[in-house]
């Protein structure tokens, strides 16, 4: 049996170059599977730098991150991008979609590069974001809910060990980002993945398992 | 995964059919006119190499007689004493109302028996027997209905209008007997040989080599047909260079999404790698086709210039060649390859965490400046040093180069910097948001435009090169011929007969008799003349000296031509050294177009005191006004001379202008091509950048500014920016005429021509200009005209 511990962040520290202080200094959390867990923050807290690097998508300087048993020090530019591809998932504020692939395509893409297609549980999850009319459409076509709702789908057809999203409805009215986030919530625990999720909201905070609060670069 | 990957690259196509259309014809076009020039440089080339092998093995030494006629005898002679010879029989006859070279080798023995290795050999009894008649295509159509002529085996390695035959045929063929013409004298003989000088002095010895007098010309005119190949290939690269850097720009959003979903780089670039080769395929085979059909409409002009200005025998027809097929896909991939290498490069080392958009794409070319601005001195720079440094073709096309790439490298710095001063002026604020506007969006014109100034410099340096050509050889044909009649002799017999004839109906004859002198610079060609006014008062010279004709007709003195002049020196006031103990002063120098040797002239006395044998076979004639006409008819009929021995002046005029024009026509053709290119390359610009044009033109739009108004501004900013890069390209196009006029023709051809000016030719191309720059910009203009203002609103909706 697989221990409960998913993901460990053992004294993160991270500083871009030329800037005077370090984005995140010392940071140390951890994520049980299944679990979903809000990062907030202000503008410039390093929420956004801490999900980057979770994502295996930028280097730290100190510290260390596991991922299962999977400890990223240890990792070249093609291991961490089969990591990206195979264990994680990724939904961004901006949705990201590939602007040329249809809704369909956009969909099963990810789980396409990883080559764990499920065909049934991509119509599922079709059918529970109110994409089925849409499917034939290419995303200028949609709007920005809709767009999210895409790329939540997209995320969650490979049914990631973990789910990094970015202020997921962060571009999106609050009417749009309520229906958005519980869709969110209810897929996330149907396909069994850990939530790690950067909000500068507290209401959107409110609805995950735990919540932790970056500021300056460190943990409150 | 890789299927999925492509499969997400392919599909932006699908979303951009005009950008694809704009990269494959962009690709197409540029493949098309590089394989097209090589089509016809190749199918020339094959044509020389199988004129060669007629002949026997190209270069051969062989025995004439200055009689024209070799005895049986003699033959006999000196195979008895071992020497390995060809025995030739060659005269012109008339077959089947067609006049053609009748060559009667022995078959058994002759070096170059036109039968390829694919071919079945022809057994001995086709030979000896009825014969056989080896003739090309063409040839055997025409002389199909002679009667009593042996079987006819038709084949690509005999050289058209010349038919070959055992010697027993030719002699029936040509009604000459017992006679042969020359000896070609083998490679392999047998050692301690005696002489031929002791056994048959009264023969002499002789050089015959086909391609030497045609292959530097030949080479010229192939050189200069594959610079305007490369030319017209590196303005379509310009097209696809910008269509690959635009696609990979829009998609930087997207390739980053496939990085950030895990898919390795080195996998993603290797896809790009992929779809790009792809395309090149696609582009290569449309260019492919594309070029053969242009080779196939220029080819008979080309083969017309060829066989009529050089000599060089090169049919009509097209064959469609593998290694040119392949060659022209290897260019279309490795041009590809050239022009997206850099967008591929950025690609590979973007960021994955970098923001999208196309600002960065904006902001290097804006960077680019200095850069720009370094290469357009440096280049035309490293030409001159080139050409300073070293001597030759390949210095002077270097030159050319430096010169173009170095102008286009300019013209961004110089627009922008024309831009921002004009943008001082601008009082109004739709005139102000005008420059601002062409100022953003210049960068992503840039490529297109330096297309353009290529392709009008190009028109204006060939342009004024081919008028400053054609005036000076129209003024140089009239000097130089100076003869109302001109008759070509078979044998040096004949020529004495005829000229004996001739001599109490003419003013005068002019007999034109040359020998091969061998100097230590290489052969020279010397002509004698005899003293007559025709030479005194219309010679063409370049340089002469005081009592010029008085000390040549004195044997004191001789005359050069500028290739010699120029190649070596020998101006007047210099020695020629004609023979280790014959030094004669210089004291004129005469242009010779046409002519890729060095020449000169001496007094025919001197000639033939020098050498007692000298061949006459050419006679030129000075006749009564209004006589040429009768008198040419009255010596073919009476001396039953094929059509071709007499040849009057303005024939000979009407044809060497008929085929200069089609030369040129040749290039003429390319420059349009080019132009069209080049108008392409804008217009598929302007089209790509639509889409980012939208967020400038809809706040104007919605300011009040109506679609009509817009358009009409679009239209004018492609007339001004035709109109700029037109003014520029004049300065561009009259540095790349001098160039040609005064280093490539110099290298090329060993003359210079005078640079002549034709200002309403420039007006026409400016004219041209701006209908190029108002076509390309038709469309867009018409499609914003056309645009549904809920294009436009989507500009300011939250959800674009």
């Amino acid at each position: 049996m697989d221990p409960p511990v998913l993901l460990t962040l053992t004294d993160l520290t991270k500083t871009y170059p030329g800037a005077d202080r370090p984005v995140l200094a010392g940071v140390t959390l951890t994520l049980d599977r299944g679990q979903s867990l809000a990062l907030t923050g202000e503008s410039g807290s390093g929420k956004s730098t801490l999900l980057h690097l979770t994502a295996a998508l930028d280097a730290f300087d100190n510290g260390e991150i596991t991922l299962g048993d999977t400890a990223y020090s240890t990792l070249t530019d093609t291991t961490r991008a089969a990591l990206r591809r195979d264990r994680l998932a990724l939904v961004f504020q901006q949705f990201n979609l590939v602007p040329s692939l249809t809704v369909a395509q956009n969909l099963a893409l990810h789980a396409r590069l990883a080559g764990r297609e499920e065909a049934d549980w991509t119509a599922h999850l079709t059918d529970r974001l109110g994409l089925t009319d849409l499917t034939h459409r290419y995303p200028e076509h949609l709007s920005g809910g809709q767009q999210q709702r895409v790329a939540i789908g997209r995320a969650l057809a490979l049914r990631p060990a973990l789910l990094l999203a970015d202020e997921p409805t962060g571009s999106l009215d609050e009417a749009t980002s309520d229906t958005v986030m519980a869709l969110l919530l209810d897929l996330v625990a149907e396909a069994g993945s850990a939530l790690l999720l950067a909000t500068h909201s507290p209401r959107i905070a409110g609805l995950l398992d735990r919540q932790t609060h970056l500021s300056r670069g460190t943990l409150t | 995964m890789i299927r999925t990957i492509l499969a997400t690259l392919l599909s932006h196509w699908r979303r951009q059919p005009v950008q694809l259309f704009t990269l494959l014809a962009g690709l197409a076009l540029a493949t098309a006119l590089w394989s097209a020039v090589q089509a016809i440089n190749g199918e020339a080339r094959a044509a020389y190499a199988e004129a060669s092998a007629t002949i026997g093995s190209g270069r051969a030494e062989v025995l004439v007689s200055p009689t024209g006629r070799i005895e049986l005898a003699d033959y006999v002679a000196l195979r008895r004493a071992g020497w390995q010879l060809a025995p030739v029989l060659e005269g012109r006859a008339r077959l089947g109302g067609t006049w053609v070279t009748v060559t009667g080798v022995d078959v058994l023995n002759y070096p170059g028996l036109p039968v390829s290795p694919d071919d079945e050999m022809p057994v001995v009894t086709d030979l000896l027997g009825d014969g056989l008649i080896f003739a090309h295509p063409e040839t055997a159509t025409d002389i199909g209905d002679a009667p009593d002529l042996p079987r006819i085996r038709t084949s690509q390695a005999v050289a058209p209008g010349t038919v070959l035959t055992d010697i027993s045929v030719a002699e029936r063929l040509l009604d000459r007997n017992g006679a042969l013409t020359r000896l070609i004298i083998l490679p392999d003989q047998p050692m301690g040989l005696t002489p031929l000088a002791d056994l048959a002095p009264h023969l002499r010895q002789e050089v015959r080599d086909p391609g030497t007098n045609t292959a530097r010309l030949t080479d010229s005119f192939h050189l200069n047909l594959t610079a305007f190949g490369l030319l017209a290939f590196a303005v379509g690269l310009f097209i696809v260079h910008g269509a690959i850097g635009l696609a990979f720009e829009q998609r930087r959003g997207a390739l980053r999404t496939l990085r950030a979903l895990g898919v390795p780089v080195r996998q993603l670039a290797l896809c790009l790698l992929a779809e790009l080769m792809i395309l090149a395929l696609v582009a290569g085979t449309l260019g492919l086709i594309l070029g053969y059909l242009i080779a196939a409409a220029l080819l008979p002009d080309v083969a017309a210039s060829l066989q009529g200005l050089y000599g060089a025998p090169v049919t009509g027809g097209l064959a469609l060649r593998p290694e040119w097929a392949a060659a022209g896909l290897a260019m279309a991939m490795a041009g590809t390859l050239a022009a997206g290498a850099r967008a591929l490069w950025r690609m590979i080392r973007l960021p994955i965490l970098e923001g999208a958009g196309t600002a960065g794409w904006v902001d290097a070319a804006q960077r680019n400046t200095v850069r720009l601005l370094a290469l357009g001195l440096a280049l035309p720079l490293a030409g001159g040093l080139a050409v300073w440094a070293f001597d030759g073709l390949l210095a002077g096309f270097a030159l050319l180069g430096g010169l173009l790439l170095g102008a286009a490298a300019l013209l961004p710095p110089l627009m922008s910097l024309a831009i921002r001063v004009a943008a001082r002026f601008a009082r109004r604020p739709v005139a102000e948001w005008i420059w601002a506007d062409l100022r953003a969006f210049l960068p992503g014109l840039s490529l297109a435009l330096m297309a353009l100034l290529l392709a009008l410099a190009t028109n204006i340096g060939v342009g004024t090169m081919v008028s400053s050509f054609r005036y000076t050889f129209t003024g140089w044909l009239d000097q130089r011929l100076a003869s109302d009649l001109y008759v070509n002799a078979q044998s040096d017999a004949e020529a004495e007969t005829l000229a004996a004839w001739l001599a109490p109906r003419v003013q005068a004859v002019l007999p034109i008799r040359s020998a091969e002198f061998d100097r230590p610079d290489g052969d020279l060609r010397v002509y004698g003349i005899v003293d007559d006014t025709i030479y005194r008062d219309s010679w063409p010279m370049i340089a002469s000296a005081p009592d010029l004709w008085s000390r040549l007709h004195a044997g004191e003195a001789v005359l050069v031509n500028e290739q010699l002049a120029r190649r070596e020196g020998y101006w007047p006031g210099t020695e020629l050294d004609l023979t280790p103990d014959l030094h004669l002063p210089v004291v004129g120098v005469y242009s010779d177009y046409g002519n890729p040797s060095g020449q000169a002239i001496l007094s025919l006395d001197l000639l033939e005191d020098l050498r007692p044998d000298l061949p006459y076979r050419q006679i030129g004639l000075r006749v009564a006004p209004g006589t040429g006409p009768a008198l040419a008819a009255d010596l073919t009929e009476r001396f039953d001379l094929p059509p071709d021995a007499v040849t009057d002046n303005a024939a000979i005029k009407a044809a060497s202008l008929a085929i200069f024009d089609k030369t040129f026509l040749v290039t003429g053709a390319l420059n349009a091509l080019t132009l069209g290119v080049a108008g392409f390359a804008i217009l598929t610009s302007l089209l790509t950048l639509w889409t980012q044009r939208l967020p400038q033109i809809a706040p104007l739009w919605a300011m009040g500014l109506t679609r009509r108004q817009l358009a009409r501004i679009e239209l004018m900013r492609s007339l001004a920016l035709a109109a700029v890069t037109a003014l520029v390209a004049l300065p561009v196009g009259l540095l790349l005429a001098w160039a040609l006029l005064a280093v490539i023709n110099v290298e090329a051809f060993g003359w210079r021509l005078p640079m002549l000016l034709f200002p309403v030719d420039w007006l026409r191309l400016f004219a041209l200009a701006l209908v190029t720059g108002a076509a390309a910009a038709a469309l867009p203009a018409l499609r914003l005209y056309r645009l549904p203002p809920s294009e436009l609103l989507k500009v300011f909706a939250q959800e674009r």
